[in-house]
């Protein structure tokens, strides 16, 4: 969790001169470090998105019964299986279908939906039938969800993990801390129940206990059907927010520098805004992008509680019917959202840092 | 109590009574400290780690380091207590009226701001100033303390500097609104001879020109006798001594300065070192009576019934003893020049053009030279020249060099891995820094007994037996055989490196910096140690350092390492007494003396 | 002045405790207040799950209306969706969670432990492969990770092991490889290299021991995390069986009904947020007795006591579940 060293490799660490030589890039091209560095991450991205892409058709040609016989039922005649197999390519070598589905994917296109799982209303409606298609309106309501999550739960982490920091072991401190505690450990499913028991169905009937929507329809729409999944989420992210800023900020307002910073006579605020916040960044600048990614992740059981219309309903549907394609689809949507996201934390925190921003 | 100052005029800087204590348990961590600095006076206040210095330097700012308090006392400099100020009164005074230069200048600088923002805040935060004034102070202030002024430079971050730049930045801050008082607080510990030489000239120059009085705290004597006027030596959270300095280091009245001084080596003389056995009480273990009285070889039953008071003695001095040692002996053993072992006639280790590179860079270049049987060499370098690479690579740490290392005549290989038992355990290694060469989950037996696994098929009671024995060879006694590294002090757990490295019954010792984590009065205790070890047992060593006061101590031959060559090789009688190399010169004059003779040639700006 | 007159020199400091460094963290863990209730929570849970089936009614018998209330003829809880009593499903739903979650937990520690450790030691290009990998593993969400498997394979007990034991690892590794590398970087360790003792031995004497505290702290972690998503697991269906009583399926089956019963979902909830709870917070408590033991025994610190007087507030490893 801490400034994640060990992946980045970047860093001009101090390290045993053995098991060096790690340094490759910059050491032959002599570019700016922030170049090398971004130029290294997309390659690694490039590569694990590739790897994530093997492992995802890898393993979604082991489910037993193949594309052929989830589109024509498990009753099909034999024969009509082996024609649109043949029509599918499903007959040809693993290697050439690999390559072939790559292709595709690459220009966006993932087969149609196929499993008789997903919002059945949905499929018949849509003019087409394209794994993309279906997953357009579903992406941006993840998306806006995703995105309110993380700007409340960041907003709200660094301002209570500051002034936490800034009171260490006062009232505020220690209570914030045990809930954080608390908070951080919960479920996620579990927290969306509580949300929902508390605020829709036994205590306060306020929102919608279930976001469903028409097909097409936006998230927007109907903002309070929003509310407890985002709530719900932000409960589950912000403890981590809190946590890391808080002790990023004690970090720095113990450092020497602050030590310094008071023996020159500088003002509270100062100390704190001027000289801890901006050392203390790096590591909440990570720890809202793992956020994010968890939140990715995240949204998968509270979508399913929720019966909102995004894509982790549509994976959990998709699986529950063994829709490959939509299965790869938003397996590898996932995996490019994670390697933009690390590259993302990445930059920012080396423009944060002059020490690894300006060579000596 | 301003006896040693003289002077009628009231001092610029007064202090009385201060204490600091522990929040909460209220275990006193500096009881009673006073002393005076008049106006444009260096005061040295001396002590070794934990005596309670690095506090009262701080305190002198109304500040206490977290969990502690200041819980008495008074800090008047010129007209204003400063602990009778709150809030807003305490942040002006601090870096106006008084201000402080921390130990490590790396990480006093803020590393996310530039050198430019950093310099413009030590003024922003006390004066409105116009844009021209402020170039205009900041310009000043860069060429007072000798760094550059221009644009590229204010727009670099701390860590693009030097150490030397560093400090000298800090330096800048701390003068940049000409405080009555400045407090620095070991500003040379970790740079090189000749950036702690540039430092100590600076701090005297600006001190005169800006006229501040200033508090130099500091365990490095030499380093306080080039700087101050007077000096307090500190012990056990108590200042146990107030003298000129000249005078205490001609004729300390402390059991304690004395010990000091016993176990300071000299660059000069190859002294006997005396260390002082035992260790400081630890806060809250404060012994009835004199602090220092259970390891004073002076101490009488009266020692120990209160704590003395800080008295003045007929030489003008302040000492906090009963039993002030007698101006005629002095206490300083000076005359007792260390003896000299006997030098049988092989070579034990014999190195060849040497080349070794470490992530690329060269770091060796050609290196050679022999070490006979017997015999120490010291090898002498600043950081960066290499010294360390060339331990590692007699002992096989270090994998990639060319060249020839020969122990008793056979070549080694390279790592260690490749090298027979019988060469590993022939030459042993000492590792720089004592806190972490010792495993820390194994008691000190166990890791004393850890290369007899290796080395030899012995039984259990057997090993445990060599290690009791070799426990009393460096004089901790089995009473230390159960107890683990983490409880025991740096002084101590080198002594179990050194037991470790000997329990094999190596014929050669390569001892990297092992004494630079040390207070001078354990560094002592261990140089003698390892002499008597060679003396015994005609143990050769060779011995890595940048101290070359040590060298003159232990050494018979010395060979000077700048950037991964030798420059220069030769006895240390002949080499410290007349170097030929210009670096080795500098080195030599650069480094500051405790001698006031050697002193006055040297330069000390007094 | 002190009136204690113990003599402070040449007197060898307290002998080691010998033997159970675990033991002596542990101990210390439980002394704190963190350690106490995260102790309890977990126990009494677990003390739930496994005494439970022993008292508990029949999970599987209807007993009345679906939803019936609290008190009713389906007993103390209420009914569930099918008119089952809560309480018994309740008593029965946890063992199998708690066991699969412990197996999946020993076998992402072991997993992850040793490709940590053999990627710090070896380095190079080992490391490098051992590295990418866990890259690639975290660049899918753990819980998509695990439903992909499960679809793809079937739902099936040993599977869910695997595949959140798996899920695991790498973040297992990371922690452990950094905490070798730490480890390994030390002069202690290369001082037992220079006498040119065999790499394996060195780890298995040296390097091992070091890692003991970072181990338990992620061990509790992880089975936290486990308890999380083999819960979830169970919760989205791909788990237990439907008629099994599951902790995870019953608050899927019984949310349709929350207003008329919510016992049927908050019963479970309850116990497993507990237990998520407890084990976090005994981690938590683990991970600051350790850290503040490694502090006390330091005495580079101990030197400087002048400048720090209590440990303040060591901060916990953390993590984002992924």
């Amino acid at each position: 969790m801490h400034a994640e060293a060990d992946s980045g490799a970047v860093v001009p660490g101090p390290g045993s001169p053995e098991a060096g030589g790690q340094q490759g890039l910059s050491h032959w091209m002599r570019v700016h470090p922030v170049t090398s560095m971004i130029v290294r991450r997309i390659l690694l991205g490039v590569v694990t998105i590739v790897m994530i892409a093997i492992i995802v058709y890898a393993a979604t040609l082991v489910i037993p019964g193949n594309a052929a016989t989830a589109i024509l039922g498990r009753n099909a005649q034999p024969a009509k299986v082996v024609q649109l197999e043949k029509e599918l390519g499903l007959n040809e070598p693993v290697l050439t279908r690999f390559v072939n589905w790559a292709e595709n994917a690459i220009q966006l296109n993932f087969g149609n939906s196929l499993g008789e799982g997903v919002a059945v209303t949905q499929r018949e409606k849509a003019t087409e039938n394209s794994v993309t298609s279906l997953a357009r309106d579903r992406l941006a309501n993840s998306a806006i969800l995703v995105a309110a999550a993380a700007l409340i739960s960041t907003l709200l982490g660094l301002l209570t993990g500051v002034y936490a920091a800034y009171r260490r072991d006062g009232f505020f401190d220690t209570v914030g801390s045990v809930v954080s505690l608390v908070a951080s450990a919960l479920p996620e499913f579990v927290v969306a129940i509580f949300c929902v028991l508390l605020f829709a169905t036994s205590l306060f009937t306020w929102f919608p206990a279930i976001s469903v929507l028409e097909p097409g329809q936006s998230i927007l729409s109907e903002p309070e059907k929003l509310v407890l999944p985002v709530l719900a989420l932000v409960i589950v992210v912000t403890p981590y927010m809190f946590r890391m800023t808080r002790g990023a900020m004690i970090e720095a307002l113990d450092s020497d520098y602050v030590e310094f910073a008071r023996m020159k006579g500088a003002s509270t605020a100062r100390i704190a805004f001027r000289h801890a916040l901006p050392n203390a960044l790096p590591p909440i600048i990570q720890v809202v992008g793992l956020n994010l990614l968890f939140l990715a992740g995240g949204i998968v059981l509270v979508e399913a509680i929720f019966n909102f219309p995004g894509i982790g309903s549509m994976l959990v549907a998709a699986i529950n019917g063994r829709d490959v394609n939509e299965i790869q689809f938003i397996v590898i949507l996932l995996a490019v959202f994670y390697v933009l996201l690390n590259i993302i934390t990445d930059v920012c925190v080396l423009l944060v840092t002059p020490r690894r921003r300006y060579p000596r | 109590m301003s006896a040693a100052n003289g002077a009628g005029a009231r001092p610029a800087v007064e202090v009385r009574d201060l204490c600091v204590s522990m929040i909460g348990s209220g275990v006193p961590i500096v009881s009673g400290v006073s002393f005076d600095v008049a106006e444009r006076e260096t005061l040295g206040l001396v002590g070794e780690s934990g005596s309670g210095k690095s506090t009262v330097a701080v305190a002198l700012l109304g500040f206490a380091r977290p969990g502690l308090e200041i819980t008495g006392g008074s800090v008047r400099i010129g007209e204003v207590e400063v602990l009778d100020l709150k809030d807003e009164a305490l942040r002006e005074a601090r870096g106006e009226l008084v201000s402080y230069v921390p130990q490590d200048p790396a990480a006093g600088l803020n590393p996310a701001h530039r050198i430019g923002t950093q310099l413009r805040e030590a003024f922003q935060v006390h004066e409105k100033l116009g844009k021209n004034e402020l170039r205009g102070r900041i310009e000043e202030l860069l060429k007072a303390v000798n760094l550059p002024t221009d644009k590229q430079f204010l727009r670099c971050y701390p860590h693009q500097l030097s150490g030397g730049q560093q400090q000298r930045v800090v330096i800048a801050i701390a003068f940049a609104c000409r405080p009555r008082l400045i407090v620095l607080d070991e500003p040379t510990t970790g740079l090189d001879v000749t950036t702690q030489r540039y430092i100590l000239e600076t701090i005297n120059d600006m001190a005169a020109n800006f006229g501040a009085s200033a508090v130099y705290v500091s365990h490095d004597l030499p380093a306080v006798a080039e700087v101050a006027a007077r000096t307090a030596v500190m012990y056990a959270g108590r200042i146990v001594e107030v003298a000129t300095t000249e005078q205490l280091f001609s004729q300390p009245r402390h059991p304690y300065s004395a010990g000091l001084l016993n176990a300071a080596p000299s660059a000069h003389q190859a002294n006997r070192l005396v260390g002082i056995e035992g260790r400081p009480p630890r806060p809250g273990h404060w012994p009835q009576g004199c602090s220092y009285a259970p390891r004073c070889p002076h101490a009488r039953a009266d020692c120990r019934q209160a704590v003395p008071p800080l008295a003045p003695t007929e030489s003008g001095s302040l000492v906090r003893c009963l039993h002030p040692m007698a101006v005629s002996d002095g206490g300083v053993l000076r005359l007792v020049p260390s003896p000299k072992p006997e030098v049988k006639g092989g070579e034990a280790l014999e190195i060849e053009r040497l080349v070794a590179d470490y992530g690329g860079r060269q770091i060796l270049h050609e290196v050679g030279f022999a070490v006979k049987e017997g015999e120490c060499t010291a090898v002498v370098g600043e950081s960066g020249s290499g010294k360390t690479t060339l331990a590692r690579c007699l002992v096989g740490l270090h994998t990639r060099w060319d060249g020839e290392i020969r122990l008793d005549g056979e070549s080694l290989r390279q790592g260690a891995r490749e090298r027979s038992r019988e060469q590993l355990r022939r030459m042993q290694y000492i590792f720089q820094n004592p806190f972490g060469s010792l495993n820390p989950t194994m008691t000190v037996a166990e890791n004393i007994e850890e290369p007899l696994r290796h080395f030899e098929s012995l039984s259990r009671n057997e090993r445990r037996a060599k290690a009791l024995e070799v426990l009393g060879t460096v004089h901790l006694g089995e009473d230390f055989a159960d107890v683990l590294p983490g409880r025991i002090s740096g002084g101590e757990r080198q002594r179990v490196a050194v037991g470790r490295a000997l329990v094999v019954n190596p014929e050669v010792l390569v001892c990297d910096e092992i004494t630079s984590a040390l207070d001078v009065s354990v560094q002592a205790l261990l140089v003698e140690q390892l002499r008597d070890l060679q003396m015994q047992r005609g143990l050769t060593m060779v011995f890595i350092t940048h101290n070359l006061a040590v060298v003159r101590s232990i050494a018979q031959n010395v060979i000077v390492l700048q950037t991964g060559t030798i420059v220069e090789a030769g006895s240390v009688e002949g080499v410290l007494s007349a170097p030929k190399h210009p670096y080795t010169r500098q080195l030599l004059e650069d480094l500051p003396t405790l001698d006031p003779a050697e002193q006055a040639t040297a330069g000390g700006a007094k | 002045m002190e009136a204690s007159t113990a003599p402070t020199t040449a007197v060898a400091p307290p002998r080691a405790k010998r033997g159970g460094r675990a033991r002596r963290i542990l101990g210390q863990a439980v002394s704190t207040w963190r350690g106490k209730v995260g102790l309890g929570l977990t126990l009494a849970v677990v003390a739930v799950a496994f005494l439970g089936p022993l008292v508990g009614g029949s999970p599987l018998e209807l007993m009345g209306a679906p939803f019936s209330p609290p008190g009713g003829e389906a007993g103390l809880l209420g009914g569930d969706a099918l008119g089952r009593s809560v309480l018994a499903r309740t008593l029965h739903g946890g063992w199998r969670i708690l066991l699969v979650a412990a197996a999946a937990t020993i076998l992402a520690i072991a997993v992850g432990a040793i490709a940590g450790v053999v990627s710090a030691y070896r380095g190079g290009k080992t490391d490098s492969f051992i590295m990418r990998s866990v890259d690639v593993l975290l660049g899918i969400p753990q819980l998509v990770f695990v439903l992909m498997l499960l679809s793809v394979i079937g739902s099936k007990t040993w599977l869910v092991i695997f595949a959140v034991g798996i899920s695991q690892a790498p973040q297992v590794a990371r922690v452990l490889r950094a905490a070798a590398q730490n480890v390994s970087e030390r002069d202690y360790v290369k001082a037992v290299a220079a006498w040119g003792v065999p790499p394996r031995v060195v780890i298995r004497r040296h390097v091992m021991p070091s890692l003991l505290s970072p181990l338990m702290v992620e061990s509790a972690l992880r089975l936290s995390f486990s308890i999380i998503l083999v819960s979830g697991i169970s919760f989205l269906g791909l788990g237990a069986h439907p008629p099994n009583p599951d902790w995870g399926v019953m608050i899927n089956e019984n949310r349709v009904g929350i207003a008329a019963n919510p016992w049927g979902v908050l019963a479970p909830a309850i116990l497993l947020a507990a237990l998520a709870v407890g084990t976090n917070m005994f981690s938590d408590a683990i991970a600051r007795s350790s850290l503040a033991s490694g502090r006390a025994g330091d005495p580079s610190l101990e030197l400087f006591v002048t400048s720090s007087t209590d440990p303040n507030d060591p901060q916990p490893l953390q993590e984002v579940p992924e």
